[in-house]
């Protein structure tokens, strides 16, 4: 073990560096979460991820989020364990309606003010699963949706982009629930 | 005993089932099926239903064959197998909930993926109407001085599928967990009765998010077989390229979570690192992380692209450098091997009984991989191990998982070397008459049942057995006596699906 922790004392970390010339998205997404993120939410972003049915593609990008390469923590944006710690609700997949309840219950459970991101083409409407006997629909037909991040699953990328927008609606006045 | 071919000599074969055998048989063959099951001659691999007929598909021990045997119950009612094997009951009263064939004699008539909140009943079945106000959910008791229960989820701390489980600890002790899933029913089967083949088959790519290859690989062949449809081979060598890097990701990215659980976060952050390298190579090659909806009846939705082979070889480089490191670190560490060491053991005759597949059947003794047995193209010609432990605790689980990786990383290096040009995709024929196909696939938790009666260029009825089915049970029988701080850890080691187990 103290092989390798020596070993990654002197490698170049993985994480994609902010500013690098040949790929400025992550650099410039870098910047953007830290500067609004500070303003509004006091450098810190809470969410708690709600699986309202999905089938699990969306958990495992958002899982990535954390490895090294994304290390979303270096941006203040870090996953809690309880709604009544979080900022913002990041809920993936159709609701069913075996899931309804719990995820109303959560969303109540958050306190205010927060944010409600819907993570994937599911949580958007439905997708694939829209029209099932055991399916609400997309997250807004259950609780109010601030955010949607489209794709099947999004990447890491995207979700982060994703955060971003919704930093920016925050700062520009839009009032959260 | 009966044997398989017995059972099906002794019903009315049926047509154009493929490729293994389907019969129609009278109650008294189901229930002598029934006792084979229970006496280990057969294994479950399947049971399911229709508006009015029953299922089975099982796998002859001894002569390692396969086969289905239908039951048709005109009176909506069929002799329940749970009665005398185990592993039908949770099978049993899903087909219950979701047709309204009743299970006579069975064990346990409670509901399982029906919360009474779908405003009907029965919905594949003939549908009544009912309200949303469910009946409490009665779970099973457990008596004596000093217990409490622990009730956890749906919505769980972690980032993870929802379900629940009730606990009944006394003091630090687990007596009993009980396990309540469901959660996450989205009604696929009813979404794909009816539909066309190409939109099916994006339904199951979508089953279990982490399976999507492998769900998507069984679906396509067991319309190729319904069919008797041949793949190009340059289509098969790359499907299994996208198998094993499914199988790579997931056993890599489970190897750093279990450790993690045991709050060795260290592994889990290099082993993110790998699993990350293999995701971004797929992307590179096939244009999607995760290899989403690249599987097709017929073969592939397209080839792999121009410099892919060099960036999953980049991959496998990287994992080969730096994953023997980490190895290591695990088998060296003393306070981890405590934690994983005799914890959440699966005893071999539960991993037979239940005929677990996958890494939780492997680690219990029990030697059973679909890509060797019933076997499928291109396995036939590349050369892997099987690496099967009888110990059956987490430590056990986590070195088929290392073995595997070590596995697919040879097959990865096979299948790149052996490339050839060519098509990577035949067109489907309209059927004309209906037909019916089947195939066991492994994904990287063990084997995926797809079976399907085609009518024309539609899906008149489709059935997805995840391997976590046989998996979730065994779960509730390794925390026993374990210490619920310990479950985590446990629950880990099994990685069950619960999309996949709710459909």
């Amino acid at each position: 073990m103290r092989k390798l922790l020596f070993q990654s004392l002197f490698r170049q970390p993985l994480t994609e560096q902010a500013p690098r010339p040949d790929d400025a998205a992550l650099a410039e997404l870098a910047a953007m979460v830290g500067h609004t993120a500070r303003r509004r939410l006091g450098r810190s972003l809470s969410i708690r991820e709600v699986d309202a049915g999905s089938c699990n593609g969306c958990e495992l990008e958002i899982h990535a989020l954390s490895n090294a390469y994304y290390d979303v923590e270096r941006f203040g944006i870090r996953f809690v364990a309880s709604p009544r710690h979080a900022d913002v609700l990041l809920v993936t997949g159709p609701v069913t309606k075996n899931m309804r309840d719990a995820l109303e219950r959560t969303y109540h459970a958050t306190p205010d003010p927060k944010w409600v991101v819907a993570a994937g083409d599911c949580a958007k409407d439905g997708g694939c699963f829209a029209g099932s006997y055991a399916v609400v629909g997309g997250v807004s037909a259950v609780v109010p949706v601030d955010l949607h991040i489209p794709g099947c699953p999004p990447s890491p990328m995207a979700i982060l982009r994703g955060l971003v927008a919704l930093l920016e609606t925050v700062d520009t006045g839009v009032a959260a629930r | 005993m009966a044997t398989l071919i017995d059972l099906i000599r002794a019903g009315h074969e049926v047509e154009r089932h493929r490729p293994w055998p389907r019969a129609v048989v009278d109650a008294k063959v189901w229930r002598s099926a029934a006792g084979a099951l229970a006496d280990g001659g057969l294994s479950l691999l399947g049971l399911w239903g229709e508006p009015s007929c029953v299922h089975m598909a099982v796998l002859d021990n001894g002569t390692s064959a396969i086969g289905v045997l239908s039951l048709d119950c005109p009176d909506h009612q069929f002799p329940s197998v749970a009665a005398h094997h185990p592993p039908a009951l949770r099978l049993e009263r899903t087909i219950h909930d979701l047709l309204g064939l009743v299970p006579t004699g069975t064990p346990d008539p409670r509901p399982w993926l029906d919360h009474g909140r779908w405003q009907m009943r029965f919905p594949l079945g003939e549908r009544l109407d009912a309200s949303t106000d469910a009946a409490p959910y009665r779970f099973l008791p457990a008596e004596g001085d000093g217990l409490h229960q622990i009730a956890v989820g749906p919505v769980h701390a972690g980032i993870i599928e929802p379900g629940h489980f009730r606990f009944t600890a006394s003091g630090e002790t687990v007596v009993r967990l009980e396990q309540r899933l469901g959660y996450t029913h989205k009604g696929v089967e009813g979404l794909m009765a009816g539909s066309a083949v190409e939109q099916a088959a994006r339904l199951a790519g979508r089953i279990s998010g982490d399976s999507t290859v492998a769900y998507a690989l069984a679906f396509a062949q067991a319309v190729e077989a319904a069919q008797r449809i041949a793949v190009p081979p340059r289509a098969l060598l790359l499907r299994a390229l996208m198998a094993e890097l499914e199988r790579l990701a997931n056993h890599l990215g489970d190897i750093g979570a279990i450790c993690n659980d045991a709050s060795f976060a260290l592994m889990q952050a290099h082993c993110a690192v790998l699993r990350e390298s293999v995701l971004r190579a797929a992307d590179a090659a096939f244009g999607h992380r995760m290899m989403r909806d690249l599987v097709v009846p017929g073969g592939l939705a397209r080839d792999i692209a121009g410099d892919g082979s060099s960036a999953i070889r980049a991959a496998l480089d990287q994992i080969r450098r730096h994953f023997p490191a980490l190895i290591e670190l695990y088998d060296n560490t003393a306070s981890l091997q405590d934690r994983t060491v005799t914890t959440g053991v699966v005893t071999p005759a539960l991993a037979r009984q239940f005929a677990a597949g996958g890494y939780v059947g492997r680690a219990s003794g029990r030697n059973h991989d679909a890509r060797r047995m019933p076997g499928y193209l291109p396995y036939d010609g590349l050369r892997f191990e099987v690496p099967v432990l009888s110990d059956g605790d987490v430590n056990a689980r986590v070195w088929i998982r290392i073995r595997e990786v070590g596995q697919s990383l040879g097959l990865a290096d096979q299948i790149l070397a052996g490339l050839e040009a060519g098509p990577v995709r035949v067109s489907l024929q309209a059927a004309t008459e209906s037909c019916e196909g089947m195939a066991l696939v492994e994904g990287f938790r063990g084997d995926i049942l797809a079976w399907l009666r085609l009518s024309g260029d539609r899906i008149e009825r489709c059935h997805l057995r995840d391997p976590s089915w046989f998996q979730w049970p065994l779960l509730e029988a390794a925390i026993e006596a374990n210490i619920v701080a310990d479950f985590p850890l446990c629950n880990k080691s099994f990685n069950c699906s619960y999309s996949g187990q709710d459909l």
